[in-house]
């Protein structure tokens, strides 16, 4: 089976591959990519005025699955991921059981092969059961298919154990993913710390809780030489220290989420339970400094820290809500209308946020349009405009802050290993 | 303005000066009814009102009560669990069954800011907030500037001193955003563990000396504090929390002679208020009490479709 995307805008940034091209598919990998590519016996696609990228790659999923199945599956949530003209995903650890030993390593690396509507990568917990006291069988869970370690949700709070993590894991050069939190001073605060918190009366988290941690693992990264990895910056100082920590060659990457990106603290005040996400949503200054931090290379990846729950869950007082939102599904629109359209990076800037870096960072293929490679590759109608509408999301988790937002820019078509898994928005069953 | 517009009363953030006004407006010849011999009146008849009250709270539950009874209304309590979300049904379903009772005024006090509003866009019924977790008390700060004009005759000008636990308080947020709209100058006055430094954002001067923050003001608003505190770490004991915020007798001195002190109770004697502040000349605290269920009357009585004008003559 051959495939040919014939016309257009052939956007891969490992590459650097900026121009109208057509990108022939074979046998499920790329077979040419070029001006005029004979279509001989391959299926044509007119791709003219769309944008062609290697397959977008989320680094930072919640797929739920094993233990919260009612939340999201790994059939439903790399079906939300195709849709979203996302073809791998990295999933995060925080399940029940908890993702630290092989055999659910395994076990999720076998669901997603299964299911076949996205690639999944494991990301085992540093610590068994994630509960911060002894370290998990990383090195086991490398060889199972684990591409990075983290205790997302569940920040490692004790020192002495990250350093240990980062010295272990970089023994097998896994990068350590931090979710930068200190629990002592977010004080069970299910918002950012500011003004709207004090009118609201709600808890703060303020923005050192996340400031002093990352301080804490950007002084480990240093001393231990080893990969480190900060999730969803979400603070102005955070993205400074990062900053600062690169440029004396700390081995430090880090990656902020589409909402923290285009959402403050303001939404709050709509008691919208879906605006409660972990870190919060903070000021439009950090919000300008995360925009920033992107443009100069700080912040080396977008990832949506997918994080899908039950409708009843969500539906109920604010205090009491889970933390989380749901992203796959508005990741593409939201980097092309408010990050690319907006002005802020360049085509080929954005896409390598969410292709080639984040597979890098993970030691992943993907993310890369090359003759050989896994033809896995999105195509985005840059001037389609469309609505939010969550009831059409393929994810069980409805809880978008988004809904009835119009953006333009949608993904219009998928490609895994060299087969169509989504055309205009619907999957190809 | 004369008619209520709005279908709840969810907090004094959103109210215009001139709705506050109306409010405080009615309220006056709704206190004149409760010193008549038969103090009722039929504007509610056949009207149900349901209270719905998460955390206890007899004084505010009754004070509602009474408010229907006085306008013949029907009151219904509904025994709420206290504990959270947990045990019991939702937030949603406990909406749905208050849909289907067909209640025309739902009184809710909840500990979690927003539950109110999550309700008042769920039912039909009208909502009106008793107290939302930290986030706002819109009926006592109501009673509070209603007995403020009666005492003082205009909000407009003077100078009120909120003293006490204001991170925590639901009542003293409602109370600046009252008392700013209507024209008062609000200076609030607490432990710095108590006060976050945002309050300057509303439009209010924060102090942490009682001292200071009290001279010449015309008002001192005092707020109840929660023992609960000293064990959050919030403060190092309640013994020095009164050596420095109580409001004795001596530093009454510092404010305006004939300075008001008001109480939102139940006060803890000798913690934030000296008890011969309390009982003394100054204080109107019994006077707040009556003053409740005269604003909550009015209250009601807008919600329904009252006006104002009808009441009065
Ligand atoms: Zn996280």
């Amino acid at each position: 089976m051959k495939l040919l995307l014939k016309g257009g805008r052939v956007i891969d940034p490992a590459n650097q591959i900026d121009g109208i091209m057509d990108v022939l598919i074979a046998e499920g990998k790329i077979a040419a990519v070029g001006q005029s590519v004979e279509a001989g016996d391959a299926q044509v696609y007119d791709v003219s005025g769309k944008v062609v990228t290697p397959g977008w790659i989320d680094m930072h999923v919640h797929l739920r699955e094993p233990g919260f199945e009612g939340k999201e599956t790994i059939w439903t949530g790399t079906r939300a991921a195709a849709a979203g003209g996302v073809t791998a995903v990295a999933s995060m650890p925080n399940t029940p059981p908890v993702a630290d030993n092989q055999s659910v390593i395994r076990f999720i690396r076998d669901k997603a092969r299964e299911a076949g509507w996205a690639k999944v990568y494991p990301i085992g917990a540093i610590t068994k059961g994630s509960l911060g006291e002894e370290l998990a069988e990383i090195g086991e869970m490398q060889a199972a298919g684990a591409v990075a370690i983290s205790d997302d949700g569940k920040p490692v709070s004790n020192g002495q154990m990250m350093r240990l993590a980062l010295e272990y894991a970089g023994m097998f050069d896994l990068p350590v993913i931090s979710h930068a939190e200190d629990l002592k001073l977010a004080n069970e605060g299910y918002m950012h710390e500011g003004y709207i918190s004090t009118i609201l009366g709600f808890r703060g988290i303020p923005s050192v809780a996340e400031e002093a941690m990352v301080a804490r693992d950007l002084l480990l990264a240093a001393m231990t030489g080893s990969r480190l990895h900060i999730a969803h910056v979400s603070t102005a100082g955070a993205g400074e220290m990062i900053r600062e920590a690169k440029k004396r060659g700390v081995k430090v990457t880090a990656e902020v989420t589409p909402h923290h990106l285009t959402l403050t603290d303001e939404a709050v005040q709509s008691f919208d339970t879906s605006t409660k996400v972990n870190p919060p949503l903070r000021t439009e200054e950090d919000r300008q400094a995360l925009i920033k931090g992107l443009m100069d290379g700080t912040l080396d990846v977008i990832a949506t820290d997918h994080a899908p729950h039950a409708r009843e869950e969500k539906e109920m007082e604010f205090a009491y809500a889970p933390f989380g939102l749901v992203g796959l599904e508005t990741l593409v629109p939201l980097v092309v209308d408010r990050v690319i359209n907006a002005g802020h990076l360049t085509w080929s800037e954005a896409i390598a946020k969410v292709t080639c870096n984040p597979a890098g960072i993970l030691g992943v293929p993907g993310g890369n349009l090359g003759v050989g490679k896994a033809a896995d590759i999105t195509v985005i109608d840059p001037e389609k405009t469309a609505v939010v509408r969550k009831e059409s999301f393929y994810s069980m988790g409805k809880n978008t802050p988004f809904e009835g937002w119009e953006l333009k820019g949608w993904p219009v078509m998928t490609v895994l290993d060299g087969r169509v898994v989504m055309q205009e928005g619907r999957l190809v069953e | 303005m004369i008619n209520w517009q709005r279908k709840d009363l969810l907090g004094l953030q959103d109210l215009t000066a001139d709705e506050i006004k109306l409010i405080l407006d009615t309220a006056g010849p709704m206190k004149e009814i409760l010193f008549r011999p038969i103090k009722k009146v039929p504007v509610l008849r056949g009207k149900t009102i349901v209270t719905m009250f998460y955390e206890p709270s007899t004084r505010t539950r009754t004070s509602f009560e009474l408010a229907g009874k006085y306008l013949s209304a029907d009151t219904v309590n509904l025994a709420m669990s206290t504990s959270s979300v947990q045990k019991g049904e939702s937030l949603k379903d406990t909406a749905l069954t208050i849909e289907a009772m067909g209640a025309d005024i739902l009184i809710m006090r909840h500990e979690a800011t927003g539950a109110p509003h999550f309700m008042a866009k769920t039912v039909s019924s009208r909502v009106i907030n008793a107290g939302d977790g930290m986030h706002e008390h819109p009926t006592q700060a109501l009673l509070d500037m209603f007995t403020i004009m009666e005492k003082k005759g205009s909000i407009e000008g003077l100078s009120v001193a909120i003293l006490g636990d204001i991170l925590h308080s639901r009542v003293a947020r409602s109370n600046i955003w009252g008392l700013t709209k209507l024209g008062a100058k609000v200076k609030v006055v607490g432990p710095r563990t108590l006060l976050p430094e945002q309050f300057r954002q509303l439009g209010v001067e924060t102090y942490y000396s009682v001292e200071e923050a009290i001279k010449d003001v015309d008002v001192i608003n005092v707020l109840r504090l929660q023992r609960e505190r000293q064990k959050k770490g919030l403060l190092p004991s309640m013994r020095e929390y009164s050596r420095l915020y109580c409001l004795t007798r001596e530093r009454l001195k510092l404010a305006k002679p004939d300075a008001l002190v008001l109480h939102p109770g139940p006060m803890n004697r000798g913690i934030e208020i000296a008890s011969d502040v309390a009982d003394g000349l100054q204080a109107a605290i019994e006077e707040q009490v009556t003053n409740g269920v005269a604003v909550r009357m009015a209250i009601l009585y807008l919600l329904m479709g009252g006006n104002r004008d009808e009441v009065a003559a």
